[in-house]
């Protein structure tokens, strides 16, 4: 008790002037400075499982753990899959297909869609190619479908390809498809111009 | 009153102040370097994975794209990690036989996950997400550097909270496009200026002690 009314004497400056024992003060402040470094590690792991922590105890010992069968998530539709595209294609719904369709599909499937891509180099099957008569003919949503479910040797990519993805992926599909087998008549005017002026000078 | 002290002691005390002066400044400069040091920062460390698996062949030999198997990426705070599901969508096919691999084929059999080694760990009293930079304009690179040229995975930044702010107070030279987030070895921006306009970054509330602890 003594020495915590030194303490508090030493903080007044009002109380300077008066005749006084030991200042502590600068006791006090190394002693608490030795106190708090002493706490370091309770706050750098904190009683919490972050993802993908082990959870020593439960099945597998992970702390994610598997919902149980038949869960339907807070934003999951509850409607059947359409058909065709649930939405109005944009030119932003393409490119978001396309960029989605470089990270999953064309390491096997390539760029291009001619089932060239760098695994299938190194020696994995070949998948068919997607200008295919057969599958420029399919709806729409067998493309849905394969992604969701795979397909033969493809494995499935529902749980990295969420919903709205997957028909983006299919929409650039098509797409993709269309412009292997563009017409000189779908081209806008100018266009078809540049491309005759083109194909000339290529000619000599 | 007879001296206590002879005279000669004044020097010896001298002598003593100023050797503990020194050895408590020896201490500070050795504290500071061992806390910033590749040592406590992890920096560089390799830790033992179930499969020695190989970013260089993955990212630099194939190509493939970070969101193959870190899903979460672009759209979580948690990059995560690729499932076994996900080495076999091509393991299935391919090195079936090696001995490598036998640690992935078991973990699809006996339906257990496999147990990687955490590379880089904030303390827990940090904030961090993903999605908040690789959404806006920052690479992977940034802050992992050129991972398609590692063979096995290390930390290449510090992770120090001094690192962080050197980004926070001034993130203009480390903007990208939004096709390049992945990329390895990207050039930088010619305009970084407007990729900041354009992201809408604020850079005012980034060093804020809140935003990174809260
Ligand atoms: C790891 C390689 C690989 C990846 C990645 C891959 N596929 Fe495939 N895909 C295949 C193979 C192999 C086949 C042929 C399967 C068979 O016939 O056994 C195939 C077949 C297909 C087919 C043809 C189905 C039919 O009716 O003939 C479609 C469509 C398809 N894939 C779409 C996709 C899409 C979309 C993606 C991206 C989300 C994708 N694939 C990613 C390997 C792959
Ligand atoms: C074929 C799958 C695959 C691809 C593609 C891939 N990674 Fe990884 N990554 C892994 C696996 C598996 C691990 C865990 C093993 C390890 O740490 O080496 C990992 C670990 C990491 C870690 C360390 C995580 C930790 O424990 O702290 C980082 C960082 C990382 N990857 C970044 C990247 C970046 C950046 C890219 C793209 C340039 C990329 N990865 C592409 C599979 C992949
Ligand atoms: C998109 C296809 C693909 C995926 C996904 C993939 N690999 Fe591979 N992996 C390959 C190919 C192709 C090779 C052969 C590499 C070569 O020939 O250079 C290979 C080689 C390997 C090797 C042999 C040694 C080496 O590095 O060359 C290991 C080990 C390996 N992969 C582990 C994994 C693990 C673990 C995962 C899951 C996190 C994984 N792979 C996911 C395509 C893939
Ligand atoms: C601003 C810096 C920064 C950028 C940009 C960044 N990371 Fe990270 N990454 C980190 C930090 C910090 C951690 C450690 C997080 C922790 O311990 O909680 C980490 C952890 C990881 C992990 C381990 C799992 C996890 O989420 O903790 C993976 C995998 C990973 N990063 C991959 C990537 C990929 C792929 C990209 C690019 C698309 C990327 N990172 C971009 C800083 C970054
Ligand atoms: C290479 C640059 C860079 C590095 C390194 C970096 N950041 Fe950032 N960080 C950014 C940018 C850019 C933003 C976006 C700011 C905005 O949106 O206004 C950001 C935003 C954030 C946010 C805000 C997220 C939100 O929800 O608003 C957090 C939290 C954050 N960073 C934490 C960290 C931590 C922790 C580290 C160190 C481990 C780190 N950052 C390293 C560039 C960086
Ligand atoms: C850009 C993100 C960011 C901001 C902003 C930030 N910090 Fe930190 N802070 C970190 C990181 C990351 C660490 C962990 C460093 C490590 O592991 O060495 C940390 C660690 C700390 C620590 C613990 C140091 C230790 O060694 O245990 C303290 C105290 C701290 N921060 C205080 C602050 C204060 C006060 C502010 C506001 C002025 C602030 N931080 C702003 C990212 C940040």
């Amino acid at each position: 008790m003594k020495t915590f009314r030194l303490h508090l004497s030493g903080l007044k400056r009002s109380t300077r002037s008066e005749p006084k024992g030991l200042n502590l003060v600068p006791l006090w402040v190394v002693l608490a400075g030795f106190l708090l470094a002493a706490c370091g590690n309770d706050m750098r792991d904190q009683p919490r499982y972050d993802p993908l922590a082990p959870a020593p105890g439960w099945p597998n010992d992970q702390s994610a753990r598997v919902p149980v069968e038949g869960t339907v998530a807070r934003d999951e539709s509850l409607q059947p899959v359409p058909d065709t595209l649930p939405e109005p294609l944009t030119r932003e719904l393409l490119e978001r297909g396309g960029q989605r369709y470089e990270i999953f599909c064309s390491p096997c499937h390539g760029d291009s869609g001619r089932g060239d891509g760098m695994v299938v180099q190194r020696g994995f099957p070949a998948p068919p190619s997607l200008h295919g008569a057969h599958l420029r003919e399919i709806p729409l949503r067998h493309f849905y479908d394969v992604i969701e479910n795979g397909f033969g040797r493809m494995y499935a990519y529902g749980a990295r390809v969420p919903a709205r993805d997957r028909w983006a992926i299919a929409a650039y599909i098509r797409a993709l498809q269309l412009s292997q087998y563009a017409k000189l008549d779908d081209l806008a005017p100018r266009q078809r111009k540049q491309l005759q002026r083109e194909s000339r000078e290529d000619t000599p | 009153m007879p001296q206590i002290f002879h005279p000669r002691v004044n020097g010896l005390t001298r002598i003593l102040l100023a050797g503990g002066a020194l050895a408590i400044v020896a201490f500070a400069c050795v504290a500071w370097f061992l806390n910033r040091s590749p040592y406590s920062t992890g920096q560089g460390a390799v830790p033992e994975q179930p499969v020695p698996f190989s970013h260089q062949h993955h990212v630099g030999g194939l190509g493939i794209d970070c969101r193959y198997c870190h899903t979460g990426v672009d759209r979580s705070r948690f990059a995560g990690l690729p499932d076994t599901h996900t080495c076999m969508s091509c393991h299935s096919q391919l090195w079936t036989e090696a001995q490598m691999l036998a640690p992935v084929r078991e973990s699809l059999k006996e339906d257990r996950p496999l147990r990687w080694m955490r590379v880089h760990r904030l303390p827990d009293f940090v904030y961090f997400d993903h999605r908040a930079h690789v959404t806006r304009g920052i690479g992977c690179e940034s802050c992992h550097g050129r991972v398609d040229r590692m063979p096995l995975m290390s930390q290449a930044a510090p992770m120090t909270m001094q690192w962080c702010l050197d980004c926070h107070r001034n993130p203009q030279k480390a903007l990208r496009a939004p096709d390049r987030i992945t990329a390895m070895g990207a050039p930088a921006a010619s305009d970084p200026n407007a990729l900041l306009r354009r992201y809408r970054i604020h850079t005012d509330r980034m060093t804020e002690c809140v935003t990174c602890h809260r």
